[in-house]
């Protein structure tokens, strides 16, 4: 969208609400229901990709040196890559705000 | 019969259903999605005997519900394709989810429902219940009067639904077995004066993997409201193209159409308001009682939703007494669906009627032309004791 979804007035939309842009829903910041987030500890890490395999919101990355890591704009903190991480490598630590 | 020679069209003994299915055909619908069976009519049995024997090229899908029917209408229809469906009493009840989402999403497809009772107890018959269940869905809603409305009304629900400034599904409702299963001479106008009068479907969006769209997509917080008020808006605003669509089919044809008809209005102290087939009824009531002297006069509500309260303001207020049947029970609600719309148009006005609203014909009970008489008796009866209004069910065994 061209400007923010809040600033919409109701003539601007299209009809029936369509988008007209493919791949706007990566506007759409879903890390904000957040409670949990995955904390990876690259220690214990063995870059297997389970919590990337596992992952329902496609929301693992991997970094530089290939460890994984959450990318935390769109992480609803499910908890799901912790659970199946089988080295441990994963926390599943409070938001702090 | 029709007002010129070019206007005349080929007149058929038909029954009402299978009027309404040709008049599909006329529209030349690319996709018909049905449930066949029961509560169905003849009307989408008769559309895939002429998808079947070539006679109507399109698609016609057969689903395992209602649910579904409804949800194929809106893939067609999202693809491009003119869409049409029919169903009735259950049947609409089971689409219910999907009508909101055929509007919201601006889905200009047509539905031809042949107004029933809904169960329990199981009942096949006629009233408005089905329909009015639907009141709030964001569909355009017609009522036919008879079996000719009916079949023209179902070309130019295409016509204004369609139109860019519309999009929006249209019902198309006329009263199960009293209209559906009745044969009735019905007024065919020529292929090419459909053809005409209705241009092939360019829909504004649909889904082509050349041009990516997402219909349908969710709405957050932020976003839902301003989307319901331009549906409201769009609806509202329906109405001028409406009326410029039955404007435009009564020039071709002879047959003219308007939101609110009267009949025999002039200087009427009673007005009866009615919907649907049972108009005619009342029609036959307004005669015989003006034969007696009794100012009474019937306005008639064709077109539901967009609801014409302008129109509906400046003839009822020319009365004393206003008459409202209703097909239909809300219970608990402390007065019928057309009763308390009426009565909610008519609150701010300087000078305004009494209102009196009964419910009859429900589940196929018969309301005959005497029934009329009976309701304002009841009403004249109610005005003498001073009410301003009066609501009951007639016809109750007690």
């Amino acid at each position: 969208m061209a400007k923010p979804m809040d600033q919409y007035t109701w003539r601007e939309l299209l009809v029936g609400n369509v988008i007209s842009e493919p791949g706007s829903s990566q506007e759409y910041k879903t890390g904000d229901w957040r409670s949990l987030k995955p904390v990876f500890d690259n220690v214990k890490c063995i870059k297997c990709g389970v919590c990337w395999m596992f992952c329902p919101d496609n929301a693992i990355m991997q970094d530089a040196d290939e460890f994984f890591c959450a990318d935390l704009d769109y992480c609803k903190g499910c908890g799901i890559c912790a659970r199946e991480c089988w080295p441990g490598a994963i926390a599943m630590t409070e938001e702090s705000k | 019969m029709s007002a010129g020679a070019n206007k005349a069209g080929k007149r058929t003994g038909i029954e009402i259903s299978l009027a309404i299915s040709e008049a599909a055909k006329m529209a030349r619908v690319d996709a018909v999605a049905a449930y066949p069976i029961t509560p169905q009519t003849h009307v989408v049995e008769h559309l895939s005997e002429l998808v079947a024997s070539g006679e109507l090229d399109a698609e016609y899908i057969c689903v395992e519900s209602e649910h579904s029917a409804l949800s194929a209408c809106i893939g067609t229809q999202a693809a491009g394709a003119r869409t049409f469906t029919a169903t009735s009493a259950q049947g609409l009840e089971l689409m219910h989810e999907i009508l909101y989402i055929a509007a919201g999403m601006r889905m200009p497809i047509v539905m031809a429902v042949a107004n029933r009772a809904l169960s329990a107890p199981l009942s096949i018959w006629n009233d408005h219940s089905d329909v009015m269940a639907c009141r709030d869905t964001g569909w355009i809603q017609v009522f036919a009067e008879n079996g000719q409305d009916a079949f023209d009304q179902v070309i130019c629900a295409f016509r204004f639904g369609e139109d860019r400034r519309v999009q929006m599904p249209v019902m198309v409702n006329f009263d199960g077995f009293t209209l559906s299963h009745v044969v009735e001479s019905v007024e065919f106008p020529a292929q090419e004066l459909v053809d005409s009068y209705l241009p092939p479907y360019r829909p504004e969006n649909t889904l082509h993997p050349d041009r990516p769209l997402t219909l349908g997509a969710f709405a957050m917080p932020e976003i839902y409201t301003e989307t319901r008020m331009a549906h409201e808006a769009a609806l509202l605003a329906s109405r001028p193209v409406i009326d410029d669509a039955w404007a435009e089919w009564g020039k071709l044809t002879g047959r003219h159409y308007k939101a609110v008809e009267t009949y025999r209005t002039e200087g009427a102290e009673t007005l009866f308001v009615t919907m649907g087939g049972l108009s005619e009824n009342a029609m036959e009531h307004v005669d015989a009682a003006r034969e007696k002297g009794k100012k009474v006069g019937l306005v008639h509500i064709r077109l539901w939703r967009p609801f014409p309260i302008d129109e509906m303001r400046k003839v009822l207020c020319t009365a004393a007494h206003v008459v409202v049947m209703d097909r239909a029970l809300p219970p608990g609600a402390h007065g019928g669906p057309v009763f308390t719309e009426v009565k909610s148009a008519l609150y701010d006005q300087s000078r305004r009627p009494t209102v009196h609203g009964y419910i009859a014909g429900l589940g196929g009970r018969d309301v005959t032309p005497a029934d009329f008489g009976t309701m304002y008796d009841l009403a004249m009866a109610a005005v003498k004791e001073g009410k301003k209004e009066e609501f009951r069910m007639i016809g109750v065994r007690s």
